[in-house]
């Protein structure tokens, strides 16, 4: 039973009393068995025993379990929400695995060697050798055209997209576009239709081919999912109507970058606004390029 | 920059904490409550979380009902959170809640039955009238002098069995090891075992709405309530390095066996069927819906038509915990401020498309 015995980590700011990352070892040793299931079969959703965190489901509880089972010692971590290191889910996340592992963070998404996000991909390039954890709140890109799960299997088992493609057709009937701006779904090496999470399309041709493994965590749903290192994701689309991402006819305000995805910030009553960088790691980056 | 809304450091956070444990506590002058005044004063608090929070521990879900402000779903939430970094050591051999030492056991089926009716404490036939008297300190209330009974009080249900009138259950041989919705993952179809589970530890009000909606016709099917007891019974592990039997506690739980109507199929005579409802503490409403639904989630297996939300053993199982469906409800107060400006930047988008059109609508 030594395996669950507490840390004893010399790092003042870790809490006595729990286990390295919160988790028992079997527990994050049963996740990992289904991360490697996950890694084998891109894309499919694997059920796992998804356990209480002392965090509220939808807040990110399957990626924060992700985390925990693949963290350690020596990772540099680094969690954004929105694209943004500061926000209060970021920064409360971080601080919990600061709190249960004594981790060394980072807002630097090229030093971080695990990145946990939520709704958004950093607009630095990833590398070999990283881990990002998408938190995912509805695994099943089927759900909403097929609440059933038993049915959902099936049309999986039987690569049976048809129903998604008459959906976003139908979009293109009636606004002229598909009209999904964010979990725009993705195929996964040609085989398995996936939930990019609600992040939005703009970043879905990140997912493509990229270098770093990418883990996706559904909590509550209590299922995983995987995209390898170097693995075809494409999105959906037709050939008359092919995928797009968002432009913005706006540059950072702060960085000047014409690529990246921009939030709308509203500065006063009379509705002006202004647009910034949603990657605030990104944004920093820049401006002390440009500064420098 | 003053636009820092959605953004809060970790000072922000830390504040929050504090305001919320100083509200807490409250007027300082008035005494601070005290676990054994929430274990012994709100039992029936603490036999709720104990029951949804999953651990039998009186003390720990007093606790979490102090630590949450009187909020029960927060209370059960933390208990969960607390349970899941527990080993687990044994499995316990089933309770055998035959042996239960009655506080309170009724059938509504017979008029009277082998071992009787016992009301025990029950609010059922108390006028529910504001007791002004309550409103003064040191009431020391007598308990009448009752004769607990020693002797072993068979089911009231089995009386029916022995006629062969109601579904049997037979323990499979050999006995599989039971599904563990604490360390597999749900699937679906799902087995009667995991939903039972699911059952016990489901939020009451949902199973208690899900219950009542059987009862108006949304899955009905005729239930009485065959038996109702209520009592403690013990906790026996079996751990193999000792080869021995070992009582490890008492605990009180709540047991109710639904008698329900079948019309019978071509393999079935018409003949009652059971819903079963188990919980930790004396939680007897909760223990009756959970007996319902458990029912009516047997529809299909009987091959009743599936056509009311109680008979979904799907939607049933995926939205009666509390736990995730607070934290999914709730997560909407988080920052979604990047697909906001997805959706934003699409209206704004299609408008503009359709506006120049308008001119040429059909007259």
């Amino acid at each position: 039973m030594n395996q669950n015995s507490p840390n004893d980590f010399p790092e003042s700011s870790v809490e006595p009393g729990f286990n390295f990352a919160y988790l028992d070892e079997q527990t994050k040793r049963s996740i990992r068995r289904s991360i490697l299931k996950a890694i084998a079969i891109p894309g499919h959703q694997i059920p796992f025993s998804s356990r209480e965190m002392p965090m509220s489901y939808g807040w990110g509880t399957g990626g924060i379990q992700l985390t925990a089972a693949v963290i350690g010692q020596k990772d540099v971590l680094k969690v954004i929400d929105q694209g943004a290191d500061d926000t209060s889910n970021a920064v409360n996340i971080r601080r919990f695995f600061r709190k249960v592992c004594g981790v060394a963070t980072t807002e630097k998404t090229s030093t971080a060697t695990l990145i946990q996000t939520r709704h958004r991909i950093p607009e630095t390039p990833l590398k070999e050798g990283q881990i990002i954890v998408y938190q995912v709140p509805i695994p099943e890109p089927l759900q909403w055209l097929q609440p059933s799960t038993k049915e959902t299997k099936k049309m999986h088992a039987l690569e049976d997209y048809g129903a998604m493609y008459v959906k976003l057709y139908e979009d293109i009937t009636k606004y002229g576009h598909i009209a999904t701006a964010y979990d725009y779904p993705v195929m996964v090496s040609d085989r398995y239709l996936m939930s990019p999470s609600p992040i939005p399309r703009f970043d879905n041709p990140k997912m493509n081919m990229n270098p770093a493994l990418q883990l996706f965590g559904a909590g509550r749903e209590k299922r995983i999912y995987a995209v390898p290192p170097y693995t075809k994701v494409t999105s959906l689309d037709f050939a008359d109507y092919p995928f797009t991402v968002q432009r913005w006819d706006k540059a950072c305000e702060f960085c000047g970058s014409q690529t990246s995805y921009l939030d709308e910030v509203v500065i006063d009553d009379a509705g002006a606004r202004m647009w910034i960088c949603a990657d605030t790691d990104y944004c920093q980056e820049r401006k002390k390029c440009r500064l420098g | 920059m003053s636009y820092v809304a959605v953004k809060g450091g970790e000072q922000a956070i830390a504040n929050a904490e504090d305001l919320l444990k100083s509200l807490r506590r409250g007027d300082e002058n008035v005494p601070e409550i005290d676990l054994a005044q929430i274990d012994q004063q709100m039992s029936l608090a603490v036999d709720r979380v104990m029951a949804e929070g999953s651990l039998y521990d009186r003390e720990l879900a007093a606790l979490a009902i102090k630590q949450s402000w009187g909020d029960l779903v927060e209370a059960i939430f933390l208990l969960r959170a607390y349970r899941t970094t527990l080993p687990r050591l044994y499995y316990t051999k089933p309770l055998d809640t035959s042996e239960m030492q009655i506080q309170r056991r009724i059938s509504a089926i017979f008029k009277d039955l082998p071992g009787g009716q016992y009301l025990g404490p029950t609010y059922d036939y108390i006028h529910r009238l504001l007791d002004f008297k309550l409103l003064a300190e040191g009431e020391k209330p007598i308990a009448p002098k009752s004769i607990p009974s020693l002797e072993k009080i068979p089911q009231a249900v089995n009386t029916l069995a022995q006629e062969g009138l109601i579904q049997p259950e037979i323990p499979l041989t050999p006995e599989p090891t039971p599904f563990d919705l604490t360390r597999q993952p749900r699937k679906f179809p799902a087995s009667r075992d995991a939903r039972l589970q699911n059952l016990a530890r489901a939020d009451e009000g949902f199973l208690l709405s899900l219950a009542y909606s059987t009862q108006r016709g949304y899955g009905k099917n005729h239930p009485f309530a065959g038996e109702i007891r209520m009592g403690e019974v013990e906790v026996v592990i079996f751990p193999e390095e000792l080869g021995f039997e070992v009582a490890i506690a008492q605990i009180t739980v709540t047991e109710v066996q639904m008698v329900n109507q079948f019309k019978g199929n071509q393999d079935l005579p018409p003949q009652f069927t059971r819903g079963y409802g188990l919980t930790f503490g004396y939680n007897e409403r909760k223990a009756m819906s959970m007996a319902l639904v458990d029912r009516a989630m047997g529809a299909e297996e009987l091959g009743e038509p599936v056509t009311a939300p109680a008979q979904n053993i799907e939607f049933v199982m995926s939205h009666s915990d509390n736990v995730e469906a607070q934290g999914f409800v709730q997560h909407l107060k988080l920052p979604h401020y990047i697909d906001f400006q997805a959706e934003l930047q699409m209206i704004r988008q299609i408008r503009q498309e359709q506006i120049p059109h308008e001119p040429e609508l059909p007259k």
